[in-house]
């Protein structure tokens, strides 16, 4: 599906820039897209390296594992095939916590944590596991009680009421993370057969 | 309200920064060096991620830029006014998923066109706040990890956004209308 998707991406764009008269466009924005990608993943290197050394810190310091041990009954039962004290469990709660708290910034390095710990349990390396399927579901929907970002924006746009939006915007996410998660699940039961290649 | 989230979201980094070197020092953590250890690691992988990114964000940079992401828009609208989706959020409904920037772009002209007190503005707030950029999740995160068959977690995100969506413009209607 990714490859299609992208492939269509690509030949979408470039057939209509053709159709419009204005192919020249196609080569700036390929060249200005791959820039911004070295830019972002350099720009993540610093944050990357932020986030991941306090993990460790807080690793060392048996942080994690008193978080995931207070949360396990819950995170265990979004991921069974995950043996229980496994560190990917304490990282998933972590990055967890970061999405909740709208901490844009560190969710992404605690994620990837995440995932690499799930693929240490992975038997296919190149191909997502079940469990690695569900912690993208989580990411994807973003559950976050402080949509701090959008707040800001709101406030310097004047808004009378710039928290306005936070009762709403949980219900949406808790509906949207909920009915995804509960998505996932079915797919997880029943529709396995063809898909695993 | 407002002010008790804006000093948390403040307050809640430097918290945090502070708090986990001092349980470190008193459970006796060499925490300087466990950190250099941590953030090596951060290094790594911030390298790793950067050709899946590269593919994915100048496959959405073409679509963008030729125009035909407003064309799709634009074919779409009237699809999405029998759904009950708002003509003038239909573009941010397709960035969301693909692209972090530039639909945090289009809320906040979104915000600054009708206002952050508008149905439209809020619909548009409550959407970017409660919704992630799947594409680039999906990039970032099974990339660091080497996976290249994502299975159906790209199918599970989309239903996500678009379940977002929906949730969105029905419970804002019904509280703000």
């Amino acid at each position: 599906m990714i490859n299609a998707i992208w492939f269509l991406l690509i030949a979408c764009g470039i057939c209509y820039a053709g159709w419009q008269g204005n192919i020249e466009v196609v080569t700036s924005s390929a060249i200005s897209g791959a820039e911004a990608a070295v830019t972002l993943a350099f720009k993540l290197i610093g944050v990357m390296c932020l986030w991941l050394g306090m993990m460790k810190v807080a690793e060392a310091a048996g942080i994690v594992r008193a978080f995931s041990k207070a949360l396990s009954p819950f995170i265990c039962r979004l991921f069974p095939t995950v043996p229980k004290n496994h560190p990917a469990l304490g990282a998933i709660v972590m990055m967890m916590s970061a999405n909740m708290f709208g901490l844009g910034n560190a969710v992404t390095p605690l994620g990837i944590k995440a995932m690499q710990e799930l693929q240490k349990l992975n038997p296919h390396k190149k191909t997502a596991s079940a469990d690695m399927c569900t912690l993208l579901a989580i990411c994807t929907t973003g559950f976050t009680i402080v949509p701090a970002t959008i707040i800001a924006i709101r406030s310097a746009a004047g808004s009378e009421s710039p928290a306005e939006i936070v009762g709403i915007t949980l219900l949406v996410s808790l509906t949207a993370t909920v009915s995804t998660l509960t998505i996932d699940r079915l797919i997880r039961l029943f529709g396995q057969s063809g898909s695993r290649r | 309200m407002v002010r008790m989230l804006e000093m948390l979201s403040v307050w809640i980094i430097p918290l945090l920064l502070f708090a986990i070197p001092l349980i470190g020092l008193l459970r006796r953590v060499k925490i300087y060096e466990a950190f250099a250890e941590g953030a090596a690691e951060g290094f790594q992988t911030a390298i790793r991620i950067m050709p899946y990114l590269v593919a994915m964000m100048v496959a959405i940079n073409i679509f963008r830029s030729s125009g035909a992401m407003d064309a799709l828009a634009n074919f779409l609208s009237p699809v999405c006014d029998q759904l009950g989706i708002p003509q003038d959020i239909v573009p941010l409904a397709i960035m969301r998923p693909l692209s972090g920037s530039g639909s945090l772009g289009l809320t906040t002209e979104i915000i600054h066109t009708f206002g952050p007190d508008s149905f439209i503005g809020k619909l548009a707030s409550v959407i970017i706040g409660s919704t992630d950029t799947t594409f680039y999740i999906l990039t970032v995160y099974f990339g660091a990890v080497g996976i290249v068959n994502p299975r159906y977690s790209l199918f599970v995100g989309l239903c996500g956004d678009l379940i977002g969506l929906f949730a969105s413009i029905y419970i804002c209607q019904s509280v703000f209308n």
